[in-house]
């Protein structure tokens, strides 16, 4: 158990790129982009994982209370942000692309190339 | 004046707001002034911090949170020359290129101005934080900005393109870099880059570190365009608009090789210094592959904007390689190679805009001729070509020098001799290019080169003197690098001021003050022999270079033969792996970070 | 093969190769739920004493990495102002929306119900975020889904004409300058960029944090005004066509 969350963070960012590489669809292929990009919340937050920790929010608890480590929990928070308006920015282009060539295949646009 | 580090970021951003707020009510001379003026304030500001950061580093704790013991709470922003000297280079950029869009963009202009001055200031951001997470925000507030401008032209396919493969490979080199924070902050429980160093110096260093400095170097190289990381740098230069590609070659690129010298000498420094030699070679051989694919790419492009993308590949090749020696002369070398190749690059960039302006095209062959008119555009290409070569007190010469000092001092005398050819090359492709649109040179055809679709030109409503001038200031800023009184010394010392980790530290930590530098004089160096004939030996190479681009075919037949048997097929596989299909650089991006990661796993264990 | 098939092919053992890698070095990381890192700690037991916050992510959020997360609201405004630039129309004779007005009275009545109880949960996210789990960021997505039932239950039009451009565009752009003003504030104050210029308020209520209330605020509404914007652009794209579709 004491690397499984790691582990799971790894194989997440694996898969996230194998997914990207075969990528049929510009679609698709943004989605496998937040699957890399989860493998990261899953690390930042296992990171800060304390055994019996509770959330770091001091409403109700003692100062001093076992908690889990707030900063990866920012850095996660602006970390979904960040993902989430470049896979708006890449959907948008996916969505220009099939207007102008009736396919997302990615392996179908080659208007620039040697 | 420790105040003064906020701005460069607030200004621009700041501006980019209320332009956006503005959009409906405000009349578009004062949107216009808004757009100019707040690059050019973020420019004055970043040159005050550089004359300030001369007397030692300045630190800003955001929110006022100063570091508790020696553990940092909050984020600072460490002003230092080098990096003071890159926002410098970044909103001057920004600014010159505002201008100059004043009335090349007039289409949508307002979105256009906003995500600019967003650019500029995530450029400055990037150029002076103190933080490895805030670095992060920076770079990819960058990236944001980047990969909309370069679909900027929506109604063709190939900005399309272009800006996919920039935003997907950008954008996984970046959640590679994430990855390793992580890693680091597990190890270190620290963001900042001095508490990092300051622990990975103190406490023994294992897999761990190795493959964090892995991830996070890999995500560098894809935004500074090193091999094999580099290819869709090509694909979004050709397709953006000019102003655009100023920021991409002129900075952008740039930000990556500087934030590799940047983490390597704050952070890892101490905890890989065992290793200094393994991590010298691997940067220092991929540095000058970059450099030779780069100019060998170069040489075969006829769409002009493409041309200067893989030249810019092949400088950032030799970049890497003052870098990666980890000197600080080549650093040094390399700081004064960012200046004067940005100036030049963004110059000549300007110009293809010009082309496209006037003669409605931007593909050398379809041009051949078409320019003879244009008297001044052809002086301001083949300056700003020559600049690029080296030549002796021209240019990129000091930082080309340095770096071949540093190479040469280090046991890598087989380097120069490299970066000379790779230096001559993509030069003389530039040479070759405008020779044969201002003046007609060599033959028409030319089945050497790729083809590469059209490009839409800007409205002929643009002011030509306009763009005229800004081009010419921007060429005459860069052909001057070499000869400004008492630079090459400052950038010296402010390199040798960089690779000190450990009074970075205790200034950063511990609010240390430093030792007053020397007196620095304002003298122009005077170079030494081998830095001549290296200067000459890439003039005369880059001519020849471009006389046989034009005129190959007049060599005798048994020669010919011989260089197409000889160079063809590894030319034509370079060829083809440029195919411009975004899951092929995907490929190319792990193969790259697993053969580094193998590598390393190996030598430094 | 394929060129896909190819690529898959060479991919699985590299994969392969650099999983092994990654795990290599992951293995090297502290066995999960051992952590024991200064930063976070420091900043656990310091929120409330120095900034009168309960919640220690919000004010790592807003306050010791407040920095950050101006970086990040730009970066959502840039996102939206690139997504407008790329999804503009390029010069096509626009046509108006479908009739896709919903019908059902009792759709239309949960629908407002539900607009009211998002905007109402979003106020309530940002409002307590200093005090409980919540903040700017989450209230205002929350806020900004509300709109979408508008489309969902009534019709696009009426959605389009209660989130137009020209007063969503402004509203987004003032959230993200107020972030800089409170900053350049402080600075001109003489302080730190982003310091607090107000007390630092009672812990435990909806005016804790001093200056933290502000950004929070301004947090809320940018991110309310652009994912609205975001969700119409794309609602755009999705509608017209179909439009286009039926009148041809």
């Amino acid at each position: 158990m004491n690397f499984l969350a790691y582990g799971v963070a790894g194989w997440i960012c694996i898969v996230g790129l194998y997914g990207a590489i075969v990528s049929k669809n510009l679609i698709h292929l943004a989605l496998c982009l937040t699957v890399i990009q989860s493998s990261t919340y899953v690390l930042l937050l296992s990171v800060g994982y304390r055994h019996h920790g509770t959330a770091p929010i001091y409403k109700g608890i003692r100062l001093g209370t076992n908690t889990v480590d707030p900063i990866v929990q920012s850095l996660a928070l602006t970390d979904i942000v960040i993902s989430v308006t470049v896979i708006a920015l890449i959907l948008a282009l996916a969505l220009d692309v099939h207007k102008k060539l009736g396919t997302a295949d990615p392996d179908e646009v080659v208007e620039l190339q040697g | 004046m420790t105040w003064l580090l906020p701005l460069p970021v607030a200004i621009p951003l700041l501006a980019a707001a209320l332009v956006a707020a503005g959009d409906h009510v405000t009349p578009r001379i004062v949107q216009n002034a808004i757009a100019v003026l707040a690059p050019a304030a973020a420019t004055g500001f970043s040159f005050w911090i550089m004359l300030e950061t001369q007397h030692g580093l300045l630190i800003h704790w955001y929110g006022g949170w100063h570091p508790i013991g020696n553990l940092a709470i909050g984020i600072g922003f460490v002003g230092d020359s080098l990096g003071a000297g890159m926002a410098v280079l970044s909103c001057t950029l920004v600014t010159l290129a505002l201008v100059y869009s004043l009335t090349y963009m007039r289409e949508s202009s307002r979105l256009f101005d906003v995500l600019m001055l967003v650019f500029c200031g995530a450029m400055a951001g990037f150029s002076l934080t103190g933080d490895l997470f805030n670095m992060f925000v920076w770079f990819e507030l960058m990236g944001v900005a980047a990969y909309a401008l370069a679909g900027f032209k929506v109604e063709e396919l190939g900005p399309l393109q272009g800006a996919v493969n920039f935003a997907i490979t950008n954008t996984a080199g970046a959640y590679l870099i994430l990855m390793g924070i992580g890693l680091l902050y597990a190890r270190t429980g620290a963001l900042n880059f001095a508490q990092i160093g300051h622990f990975l110096a103190t406490h023994p260093s294992d897999r761990l570190v190795v493959v964090a400095f892995t991830l996070v170097l890999i995500g560098f190289l894809v935004k500074a365009a090193i091999v094999p990381f580099h290819w869709w740098l090509a694909d979004a230069h050709a397709a953006a608009p000019a102003p655009v590609c100023v920021l991409f070659s002129g900075a952008m690129v740039e930000l990556g090789l500087f934030a590799i010298a940047r983490i390597y000498w704050t952070v890892f420094s101490g905890g890989l210094h065992a290793h200094q030699g393994d991590v010298r070679s691997l940067l220092v051989w991929i540095g000058v592959v970059t450099a030779l694919v780069g100019a060998v790419m170069c040489f075969l492009q006829r769409h002009l904007k493409r041309l200067l993308a893989f030249s810019t590949i092949a400088h950032s090749g030799t970049m890497l390689v003052g870098i990666g020696l980890l000197g600080a002369k080549g650093l040094a070398g390399t700081a004064n190679l960012i200046l004067s190749h940005g100036f030049l690059k963004a110059g000549l960039f300007l110009a293809a805009g010009i082309v496209l302006l006037r003669l409605r095209d931007i593909d050398e062959l379809r041009l051949h001729g078409a320019g003879r008119n244009l008297r001044w555009e052809r002086a301001l290409w083949f300056a700003a070509a020559i600049g690029l070569i080296g030549f002796p007190y021209v240019g990129v010469f000091v930082g080309h020098s340095l770096v071949d000092e540093e190479a040469s001092g280090q046991g890598f005398a087989w380097v120069p001799p490299l970066l000379l050819v790779a230096e001559a090359v993509s030069a003389g492709a530039i040479l070759r290019a405008g020779a044969r649109v201002f003046l007609g040179w060599g033959p028409k055809r030319d089945p050497l080169l790729s083809w590469e679709p059209e490009e839409s030109p800007p409205e002929r409503s643009a002011s030509v003197p306009l763009l005229l001038a800004v081009t010419t200031v921007t060429v005459a800023i860069g052909l001057v690098m070499s000869v400004i009184p008492g630079l090459q010394v400052r950038i010296e010392n402010g390199a040798e001021r960089f690779v000190d980790r450990s009074a970075y530290a205790a200034r950063v930590l511990h609010a240390k003050s430093t030792p007053a530098p020397p007196h620095l004089p304002f003298a122009i160096e005077v170079a030494k022999p081998e830095s001549w004939a290296y200067g000459i030996g890439a003039a005369v190479l880059a001519f020849a270079f471009a006389a046989a681009g034009l005129w190959y075919r007049r060599l005798p037949e048994l020669v010919l033969g011989g260089i197409v048997r000889g160079l063809g097929p590894p030319v034509r596989a370079l060829r083809a792996a440029h195919s411009g299909i975004i899951g092929d650089y995907l490929l190319w991006l792990t193969i790259g970070a697993t053969v580094v990661g193998g590598a390393w796993a190996f030598s430094l264990r | 093969m394929t060129r896909r098939q190819i690529r898959g092919t060479i991919a699985i053992p590299v994969l392969g190769a650099l999983g092994a890698f990654l795990y290599w070095g992951l293995s090297g990381l502290p066995p999960f739920g051992n952590y024991h890192g200064f930063y976070g700690h420091m900043v656990s037991i310091l929120s409330l004493p120095q900034r009168h916050v309960t919640n220690a992510v919000t004010a790592t959020v807003f306050d010791y990495r407040g920095f950050d997360t101006m970086g990040e609201e730009f970066i959502l405004f840039a996102a939206v102002t690139g997504v407008v630039l790329l999804l503009r129309k390029s010069g096509e004779d626009e046509e108006g929306p479908p009739e896709d007005t919903v019908t059902s009275d009792a759709l239309r009545l949960f629908g407002l119900l539900a607009l009211a109880g998002g905007v109402l949960v979003g106020l309530w996210l940002a409002a307590y975020g200093l005090v409980t789990p919540g903040g700017g960021f989450q209230g205002g997505v929350a806020i900004a889904s509300g709109f979408v039932l508008l489309y969902l239950t009534g019709s696009y039009l009426a959605f389009a004409r209660r989130t137009s451009e020209s007063a969503l565009d402004p509203l987004e752009a003032v959230g993200a300058a107020g972030y800089v003003v409170v900053g350049l504030a402080a600075l001109i104050a003489g302080l730190p960029f982003l310091a607090n210029l107000l007390g630092p308020g009672k812990p435990g209520t909806l005016v804790s944090g001093g200056s933290l209330g502000f950004i929070n605020w301004a947090v809320a509404l940018e991110v309310a005004a652009a994912n609205t914007i975001l969700y119409k652009e794309f609602l755009e794209q999705y509608i017209v066509p179909i439009a286009r579709g039926r009148k041809s």
